[in-house]
C-alpha cells in the first residue's frame, strides 16, 4: 500500500513539473530570447492562459503527501523552512507579473512585470532542482553535533549553505556544488521544455531560431549529465545498486537518455508536438530515475546516528491509506476525464485566444 | 518558546485571513451565477447571460487568487506546524487531500471551459460547467469543514503509543455531530457575503446611472438572496453551532459569552460590555437576564457554567479577542438582517431604485459582511484554544520543533509586503471588471 502511494504521488508530482516546467522555461525564454513586443505578448500568454490550471497539481501533491507520508511531509517542510517559503513566494510573484502585465498598455509597466516573470521562473526552476538534489544527497536527520541530536531523529534545519558548500561535510547545506549542478540541469530541461513549448502553442517570430537553442542547450544538458553522474558516485556511493538488484528499473534512465538523444534532432522534425513529447521525457526520466535509485528510502541520512526516512517508517496506518485508495481511484479518474474535456477546448497556438480574465 | 508559538500563530491568522477573502465570495456567488444561467435558460432573455458571465469574470479573478494564497496554508501546515503535521496528518490529510482531488480540479477545469467555451458547448451545457463550478467550490467547504470539525470535535480516530492520530472510522470524519451545522453556517455566510457584492455593484450602477437595467437586476437579486441567507444565517444555522459550542466546548461558550461567573438560575445574555480580565467581570455590562439560557436550552432557569467553573488551563487564551470576535459577528449579522429586511420592503414598495439613502449604505456596506466571517471564523479558533485537536491535542505541542521564531518573523513580514501587492493586484482587477459592465466583451 505504501508502494503504491508512493508511485502515485510520484506520478503527480511529475505532472507538475512536467506541467508548471513548461512554464518556468517559458519564463527563462521569455527572459533571454524574446525580443519584439509582440513575441512578449504571445510568449507570455501562453504561460499566462494555464498557470492556475497547473498550479493545481502541486497543491494535490503536497496535500496527498501530507495524507500518505506525514512524517515526511513534516520533517521536510520544516527542516527546508526558509527556501520552501522563497518557493512560495516566487510562486506569487510569478502569478503577480503574469496577472499584471497586461493591465495596463503602457511599455514600462510591461517590462517591469515582464522581467518579474522571468526572474522568478529562472529561480523556481533553480530551486527545485535544488531541492532535487537535497533529497538525493540527504540531510543531517536528528541535527547531529558531536555525535549529538538537537532535534527528534526524523527533524533537521538545513542552513542554506555552510562555509565548504560541499555535499560531503557533515552538516551540509540547502546550497552546495552537488545541488547546484542538479539545479542547473533543471534549469536547462526546463528551459528546454519552455521553448518547445512555445514552438507548440505559438507563431512567435522565434519560433526557428528557438530550435536551434534548443539544440545548444541540449549539448550543454549532456555535458551537465555526464558530470552530475560522475559526482552522484561521491555523493551518493548506493546509487546504482538499486538498477543492480531490479534491473527492469533502468526503463527509467532509459527513458531520459532516449528524450535527451531525440532532442538532438530538433531541427529534423515535422511536427512541433515531438520535441514537446521528448522533452517531457527528460524530465519524467530524470526524476523516475533518481527516485528510484534511493527507493525505498525518501530522505537519505548523511549521519550514521539516525535512519533514513523511507516510505515504511513516515506512513501514516494501513487502514488510512487503504481507504484512500477508494477515493483516490475515482479521483484521479475523473481528473482525467476533465483532461480530456479540455485537451479537445484547448488545442492549437494561442496567438488569437483572447488573453486571462 | 513562547514566541514561536505566537509567530507560528500570527503568521497562520494572518495567511488564512488574507486566504479567506477570496473563497468566500466564489461559494456563494457560484450559486448566484447559477440562478441567472438558470433564468437564462427559462426565459432567454440576455440580460441574464450576461450577468452569469460577468460575475464568472468577478468568481475567477477570486479564484486566482484563492489557490495563490492557498498554496501557502497548505505548505504552512508543514513548514509552521510540523509536529500538528506528524500527529495528525493521516486524519486530516484524508479530507485535505480530498478537497485538492475533487474540487481544485473540477473547478479550475471547468472555469475554463465556462469562460472560453460557450459558443462551442452551447447554453445547456454552458449551464451544466457553470453548475459543475458550483458543486466544486461547495465540496471545497464541505471537506474543510470537515476537517475543523474534526479538529473542534475529534471522531473516528485512535492515538497510537508514538502519540499519532490515526483513523480508525472514515465514514464518522462525515457523520460528526459538529460539521453539518458549521457547514451550512460557513455556507450561507459565504452566500451573505456574495450578496451584499452583487447588491453593491448593483446600488453602484444606479448611483452612477451608468448600466442601469443591470443595476436594477442586480440589486434585485442581491438583496433577496440577502435577506434570505442572512435570515438562515442566524437561524437555525447560528443557533444550532452555539447549542454545539455549549455542549462539545463548555468552557468556550462561557468564554465566548462574557459569563465569568455562574449564576444561580438562567444565564443572562450580554449585548455589551468589556472583558475585564483583571477582575474577571464585564465592564460597562447591558444584559437580558435569563435569555441565554432558553436560546440554549429553551428552559429559562437552566444553569450555565461560567467560567469560574473551569481551570485555567481549560479556559482560551485570549478571552477578551474570542468575546469581541463573537458579538462583533452577531451584531453585524443583526445588522444585515435589519437593512436587507429594509431593502426588500422597499423593493417592494416599488421604491428602491430611486431612494439614494439606502443606495449609498448598501454600497458601502460591503466589507462588513467579509468583516463577519472572518470574526465568525475568529470565534471558533480562538475559541479552540488552548487546543489544536480539542481536549487532546494542544497548540504548544504542535508546531515545528525546528523552526525558530526569527525565522517565522521574517517570513511573516515577507507575506506581509507580497500580500499587500495581491490585494492591489486584486482591486485593480476586480475594479476594472465591474468598470467595464456587464456588457464588455472582453476577458
Amino acid at each position: 500500500m505504501e508502494i503504491f502511494w508512493y508511485i502515485i504521488i510520484s506520478v503527480v508530482f511529475a505532472i507538475f513539473f512536467i506541467l508548471d516546467g513548461y512554464n518556468f522555461g517559458t519564463g527563462i525564454i521569455h527572459l533571454f530570447f524574446a525580443k519584439t513586443e509582440k513575441d512578449k505578448e504571445v510568449i507570455a500568454k501562453s504561460a499566462g492562459l494555464f498557470w492556475d490550471f497547473n498550479e493545481v497539481w502541486l497543491v494535490a501533491g503536497g496535500a496527498l503527501l501530507f495524507m500518505a507520508f506525514p512524517t515526511f511531509y513534516a520533517s521536510v517542510f520544516s527542516g527546508f523552512y526558509l527556501p520552501l517559503i522563497m518557493v512560495l513566494w516566487l510562486i506569487i510573484f510569478r502569478a503577480i507579473g503574469l496577472e499584471f502585465r497586461s493591465q495596463f498598455n503602457f511599455q514600462m509597466w510591461k517590462d517591469i512585470w515582464d522581467k518579474s516573470f522571468g526572474v522568478a521562473s529562472l529561480l523556481l526552476a533553480l530551486f527545485f532542482g535544488i531541492a532535487l538534489g537535497n533529497i538525493v544527497r540527504g540531510v543531517n536527520l536528528g541535527g547531529i553535533e558531536n555525535g549529538v541530536a538537537t532535534f527528534e531523529l526524523h527533524y533537521f534545519f538545513l542552513p542554506l549553505w555552510n562555509s565548504t558548500f560541499s555535499p560531503l561535510s557533515e552538516t551540509p547545506g540547502v546550497i552546495d556544488w552537488f545541488t547546484i549542478i542538479i539545479g542547473l540541469i533543471s534549469v536547462v530541461t526546463l528551459a528546454i521544455h519552455g521553448a518547445n513549448w512555445i514552438i507548440l502553442k505559438t507563431n512567435s517570430s522565434i519560433n526557428n531560431n528557438l530550435k536551434s537553442v534548443i539544440f545548444k542547450l541540449n549539448i550543454l544538458l549532456a555535458a551537465l549529465t555526464f558530470i552530475s553522474l560522475l559526482v552522484w558516485q561521491i555523493v551518493n556511493p548506493n546509487s546504482l545498486d538499486n538498477f543492480i538488484d531490479k534491473p527492469y528499473l533502468i526503463i527509467f534512465p532509459v527513458i531520459y537518455f532516449l528524450g535527451l538523444l531525440g532532442l538532438f534532432f530538433i531541427k529534423k522534425f515535422k511536427k512541433d508536438i515531438y520535441g514537446f513529447m521528448l522533452s517531457t521525457l527528460v524530465i519524467l526520466g530524470g526524476i523516475t530515475s533518481s527516485l528510484a535509485s534511493l527507493f525505498p528510502v525518501i530522505l537519505p541520512s548523511t549521519n550514521n546516528l539516525s535512519e533514513p526516512l523511507t516510505i515504511y517508517n513516515t506512513a501514516t496506518s494501513e487502514y488510512g491509506l487503504s481507504v484512500a485508495l477508494g477515493w483516490g481511484v475515482i479521483g484521479l479518474i475523473l481528473i482525467a476525464i476533465y483532461l480530456i474535456i479540455q485537451k479537445k477546448l484547448f488545442s492549437g497556438k494561442v496567438d488569437k485566444m483572447d488573453y486571462g480574465h | 518558546m513562547e514566541d514561536m508559538i505566537f509567530y507560528d500563530r500570527l503568521q497562520f491568522a494572518f495567511t488564512i485571513t488574507f486566504h479567506y477573502i477570496f473563497p468566500q465570495l466564489t461559494m456563494g456567488l457560484s450559486l448566484i451565477i447559477v440562478y441567472y444561467k438558470w433564468r437564462f435558460l427559462k426565459t432567454n432573455i440576455e440580460k441574464y447571460n450576461n450577468a452569469a458571465k460577468f460575475f464568472m469574470k468577478i468568481f475567477a479573478v477570486n479564484f486566482t487568487m484563492g489557490v495563490v494564497t492557498g498554496i501557502p496554508m497548505e505548505f504552512q501546515f508543514g513548514t509552521n506546524w510540523a509536529k500538528f503535521s506528524e500527529l495528525t496528518g493521516g486524519i486530516i490529510g484524508q479530507t485535505l487531500a480530498m478537497e485538492g482531488l475533487f474540487s481544485f480540479f473540477l473547478e479550475s477545469s471547468f472555469l475554463a471551459l465556462f469562460i472560453f467555451g460557450e459558443k462551442l458547448m452551447g447554453q445547456k451545457l454552458h449551464f451544466l460547467t457553470g453548475f459543475l463550478i458550483f458543486l466544486g467550490s461547495w465540496a471545497s467547504g464541505y471537506l474543510i469543514l470537515a476537517t475543523n470539525a474534526w479538529m473542534q470535535h475529534p471522531v473516528g480516530y485512535e492515538i497510537l503509543d508514538n502519540g499519532k492520530f490515526v483513523l480508525e472510522n472514515f465514514s464518522k470524519l462525515f457523520s460528526n455531530p459538529w460539521l453539518l451545522p458549521a457547514f451550512l453556517h460557513n455556507q450561507l455566510a459565504s452566500l451573505v457575503t456574495s450578496s451584499f457584492v452583487v447588491a453593491s455593484i448593483g446600488a453602484f450602477y444606479i448611483l452612477r446611472n451608468k448600466s442601469i437595467e443591470y443595476g436594477k437586476l442586480f440589486l434585485k437579486t442581491g438583496v433577496i438572496f440577502g435577506l434570505v441567507s442572512s435570515l438562515l444565517l442566524a437561524f437555525p444555522t447560528g443557533d444550532w453551532n452555539a447549542k454545539n459550542v455549549a455542549k462539545y466546548q463548555p468552557a468556550t461558550f462561557a468564554a465566548m459569552e462574557g459569563i465569568f461567573e455562574t449564576e444561580e438560575a438562567g444565564a443572562e445574555i450580554v449585548l455589551i460590555g468589556q472583558p475585564d480580565m483583571i477582575h474577571k467581570r464585564l465592564d460597562n455590562k447591558i444584559a437580558v437576564p435569563n435569555i441565554l439560557s432558553f436560546l440554549t436550552y429553551q428552559d429559562w432557569n437552566k444553569q450555565i457554567p461560567g467560567m469560574d467553573q473551569f481551570k485555567e488551563e481549560e479556559l482560551p487564551d485570549n478571552i477578551p479577542a474570542l468575546y469581541y470576535s463573537y458579538h462583533i459577528m452577531v451584531g453585524l449579522g443583526t445588522i444585515f438582517i435589519a437593512i436587507m429586511a429594509l431593502a426588500v420592503f422597499f423593493l417592494w414598495k416599488k421604491k428602491l431604485y430611486t431612494l439614494k439613502p439606502l443606495l449609498w449604505a448598501i454600497m458601502f456596506l460591503v466589507p462588513f459582511p467579509y468583516i463577519a466571517n472572518i470574526t465568525g471564523w475568529y470565534t471558533a479558533e480562538l475559541g479552540r484554544q488552548p487546543y489544536l485537536v480539542y481536549g487532546l491535542l494542544k497548540t504548544s505541542e504542535g508546531v515545528s520543533p525546528t523552526v525558530s521564531s526569527g525565522n517565522t518573523l521574517f517570513t511573516l513580514l515577507g507575506f506581509v509586503a507580497l500580500y499587500m501587492l495581491l490585494g492591489l493586484l486584486f482591486l485593480v482587477l476586480v475594479g476594472k471588471t465591474i468598470h467595464q459592465g456587464p456588457t464588455s466583451q472582453k476577458h
